[in-house]
């Protein structure tokens, strides 16, 4: 499944600027709002979600070059954060839905 | 008496996230550039850029504790503060045995260089720094009050790493809490009704060399930690106030 299924799915919001998300093929997912745990955890092309939306989550979703960050319960990230995110080539995505919901419906699209 | 202005959440180029220019002599430079004749080195759970800040110091007037910006089990930063490099050491091993077995990545988490008095470079630290150490909130305090240091949990208020919006509570066992640049202890007891019976200090949380702060004025007999503890706590004819700088 394209990281454009899911979006449309799940009617996810795009925060950054939007590129042909049919190309990016998500490989799993990762779920955790502690950035230490992400760091040690998530893995290249996860999709991460999270209800967080500061800085620090742009460098650790490139650092661990996931292929999302879905920010969950209408967390809204500042302009210098989805700036960063633009210039780092991180997608943000976002959602009212609580992480728990989302990653439910992820994985019933077979996201795991 | 005497009068410190005092800045206790200082960043050297140790710290990933702080610019290359916080080498010793310019931190001593910009922090009595702006009056400021007390300062904490705490870089993110390493120590070792502290004695080099200390001899760099020596003869200026301005004070240096030994500190760290621990970050615990919860992903919370603690301010922990020391007089001085034998209690920062013990205090250093312990967090060493304890640190996430995780590599520093230079290209996107940043360098973290360990330099000399003159800010010559000695080596890189390896091991990431940016990282939870496995020692809970309780524990921490007690070991670093067991070796006479001091605990203030660092920028509360904030969504990274802050002890309100990871745990949404604080704790009794703290002394004080550290708010940040960005808001004034008027607003932050507004935003977080729980922290009112707390002492609040106000840090710059300086990165570079611009963000000195020097928001904390101590009336205290020396630099110590133990007067600083007597002045949270009001002890003594000690007192201490967040200066108004706006």
């Amino acid at each position: 499944m394209t990281l454009q299924e899911i979006i449309a799915k799940l009617n996810l919001t795009v925060l950054t600027t939007p590129r042909d998300f049919s190309t990016v093929t998500p490989q799993g997912g990762y779920a955790s709002d502690l950035l230490s745990c992400v760091m040690a955890g998530a893995q290249p092309d996860n999709v991460w979600v999270t209800l967080q939306a500061h800085m620090n989550v742009v460098a650790v979703a490139a650092l661990r070059e996931v292929a999302a960050v879905i920010i969950t319960e209408n967390a809204q990230p500042e302009p210098d954060v989805i700036a960063k995110a633009n210039d780092q080539n991180v997608t943000l995505l976002s959602t009212s839905a609580p992480s728990y919901e989302v990653v439910g419906r992820l994985w019933e699209m077979g996201i795991r | 008496m005497f009068t410190y202005r005092a800045e206790l959440h200082v960043h050297t180029v140790l710290s990933p996230c702080a610019g290359v220019e916080m080498i010793p002599p310019v931190i001593v430079d910009a922090a009595l550039a702006k009056g400021i004749n007390l300062i904490a080195i705490t870089d993110h759970n390493s120590t070792a850029n502290v004695g080099s800040v200390m001899e760099a110091a020596k003869g200026t007037g301005l004070s240096v504790l030994a500190g760290m910006e621990l970050q615990t089990q919860e992903e919370v930063h603690l301010l922990c503060l020391f007089d001085g490099l034998e209690q920062a050491g013990a205090w250093q091993r312990s967090v060493d045995a304890r640190m996430a077995d995780l590599l520093n990545d230079e290209e996107h988490i940043g360098p973290q260089y360990i330099v000399d008095a003159t800010g010559e470079f000695i080596r890189s630290e390896p091991r990431m720094l940016i990282a939870n150490v496995d020692l809970s909130l309780e524990d921490a305090v007690a070991e670093v009050n067991a070796l006479g240091g001091l605990v203030i949990p660092a920028h509360v208020e904030r969504r990274a790493y802050g002890l309100l919006a990871t745990l949404g509570f604080a704790s009794p066992i703290f002394e004080a809490l550290e708010i940040s640049r960005h808001t004034t202890p008027a607003s932050a007891r507004k935003q977080y009704p729980q922290i009112a019976s707390f002492p609040l200090i106000q840090s710059g949380d300086v990165h570079f060399p611009e963000e000195f702060l020097g928001a904390m004025e101590f009336e205290i007999e020396a630099a110590t930690v133990a007067e600083i503890r007597k002045a949270i706590r009001g002890t003594d004819g000690r007192r201490m106030r967040i200066l108004s700088l706006k």
